[in-house]
């Protein structure tokens, strides 16, 4: 692997940048590797790479039907945090959170992680109320937090309407400075190139269409260019974990529903954090590029369409400018559906499954895009041993019979 | 904007109206107390969630607040039919393993 560097930029300037490596292979797949990772999305590119990196297994393919990082990691709104309410979750969050803290120097690669600070609002006495509950028990876990005021809100966040004559006049906020945001697209591109370099294998435009079983056990996946053995197989595929469970024989308890983002047309800095409200229910920040980018709640029905319906449009633009009258005429330049896996807890599965070797992990529904090195460093110590990571084990499957439930719905800072 | 068809009302109304309530035919076991951890679990919360055809329990919110079927496409989120609760469903394009029950 090229190493990039401030030198490397200023050799490659003289040769008109033209001499750059590919930044990975497109390789032709092996007959048998030791993992099949399915999704080349974050989660799956940083489990390749942890495999690889922390337990030596580089006999690796990650299998994606389409293009790398091309499903929710394009399309997220970049948020990281991990102020989360109960134990277990708040400690996977935070593993996330201290991989994300050295990642650029980690996969030699700029993923742009910006710890800006994340403000929680709160709108009601409820709303303060559950909110010192949760940052006293961030702090109990070792993850920063703070409650601020309604004069302090004020302060830290000058265009946010903080007047009494709103609808639901601000009353404080919560805010964890070490939370910001990355660039998404960056965290799958430079998860793929440190795997690739490692020797991972990444093979794009091919769908998995099948797991091939001997006596009960997965050996493999069908793909649509023929079969790819594989001794364990771990599915990461989001939207589709549904539809790969249905392949492999079982159910799963999670629905997919688009969630939507939209872009502003790019301005001038005005928002220099990201702020989020459970209450009204939307999220804002600004990209470098001046863009606001801005997302809410999931469309209501099951859907598989990576586009959203205009009634949660209207209503996520109703939460921002509820927030930030100053933004009423700002145009929107794009918007996207992504589709995500709600799990009834609105916490991840990363678990073993009914098949033998086969191991999914799925359900991070509308926030999975800041656990991605997290879930890829716990799920790869699953593949690699064959027993689930211990941040990992509260989160599987079996949870949902035996009724050992992580209920993060709203205590997660937002409702999910 | 899906245009909705409430069998109650007789009447195509826009989609702010409804609510979608998940999947359909998933009758309540008779006797709660005699389901296993196994049973009772994958009644409460494992779900089809197919990428296709899709039964699905939809309530006219701020209409006739009923509850009603719908069998609606999850890729191309076209509406086939829309049904009373305990009628069956008519458009059942590929087979469909859950029985069709009286209430979900």
């Amino acid at each position: 692997m090229q190493r990039y560097s401030g030198f490397g930029l200023f050799k490659h300037s003289l040769s008109h940048n033209e001499n750059w490596q590919r930044m990975w292979r497109n390789p032709t797949p092996k007959p048998v590797y030791d993992v099949i990772i399915v999704g080349g999305g974050g989660h799956g590119l940083a489990t390749a790479y942890y495999l690889a990196k922390v337990h030596g297994i580089t006999n690796v393919a990650v299998v994606e039907k389409g293009w790398l990082g091309g499903g929710n990691t394009a399309r997220n709104t970049t948020i990281v945090r991990s102020n989360y309410l109960w134990d277990e979750s708040a400690q996977l969050y935070e593993h996330a959170m201290k991989l994300w803290e050295g990642l650029s120097q980690d996969i030699n690669y700029n993923v742009m992680f910006s710890p800006r600070g994340v403000y929680n609002l709160c709108h009601t006495l409820q709303d303060m109320r559950d909110s010192e509950r949760r940052v006293s028990a961030n702090r109990l876990n070792g993850i920063d937090g703070e409650l601020l005021d309604a004069k302090q809100t004020a302060a830290e966040i000058p265009y946010l309407d903080c007047s009494k004559n709103t609808r639901y006049p601000v009353m404080g906020a919560t805010v964890q400075r070490r939370g910001g945001v990355a660039r998404h697209d960056a965290v799958a591109w430079g998860y793929a190139r440190a795997a690739d370099a490692l020797g991972v294998d990444l093979i794009q435009q091919t769908e998995v269409i099948g797991f091939r079983k001997e006596n009960g056990v997965v050996i493999g996946v069908e793909t649509s260019k023929g079969f790819i053995g594989g001794k364990r197989v771990g599915v990461v595929t989001a939207g589709n974990s549904g539809h790969m469970a249905k392949l492999a024989g079982f159910r799963l308890p999670l629905e997919s529903h688009p969630l939507q983002a939209l872009v502003s047309e790019p301005i001038k800095p005005i928002i220099d954090s990201v702020i989020m409200s459970n209450a009204v229910h939307g999220y804002i920040s600004q990209s470098d590029k001046g863009d606001l980018v801005i997302g809410a709640g999931i469309d209501g029905y099951v859907g598989y369409g990576q586009r959203g319906s205009y009634p949660t449009i209207e209503h996520t633009l109703q939460a921002i400018v509820e927030m930030f009258p100053v933004l009423s005429r700002v145009r929107m330049n794009r918007q996207w559906g992504g589709i995500v896996d709600t799990s009834p807890d609105a916490c991840p599965i990363i678990s073993k499954t009914p098949v033998p070797n086969l191991f999914f992990n799925c359900g991070w529904g509308t926030g999975g895009f800041k656990a991605t090195p997290g879930s890829g460093h716990v799920f790869a110590a699953s593949l690699a041993t064959g027993e689930m990571h211990p941040l990992a084990k509260p989160f599987a499957m079996d949870r949902f019979h035996s009724g050992a439930l992580i209920d993060e719905h709203g205590a997660a800072a937002v409702a999910h | 904007m899906l245009q909705i068809f409430c069998p109650h009302c007789g009447e195509l109304r826009a989609e702010e109206e409804f609510h979608a309530a998940g999947q359909a035919h998933i009758p309540r076991p008779l006797d709660p107390n005699a389901c296993t951890d196994q049973e009772w679990g994958d009644y409460l919360f494992f779900r089809d969630n197919p990428r296709g055809l899709h039964h699905e329990l939809w309530i006219h919110a701020a209409g006739c607040r009923q509850y009603f079927n719908a069998t609606r496409d999850t890729i191309s989120y076209e509406i086939f039919e829309t049904y009373k609760i305990g009628e069956k469903p008519s458009v059942t394009a590929k087979p469909k393993a859950a029985a069709p029950g009286e209430q979900a």
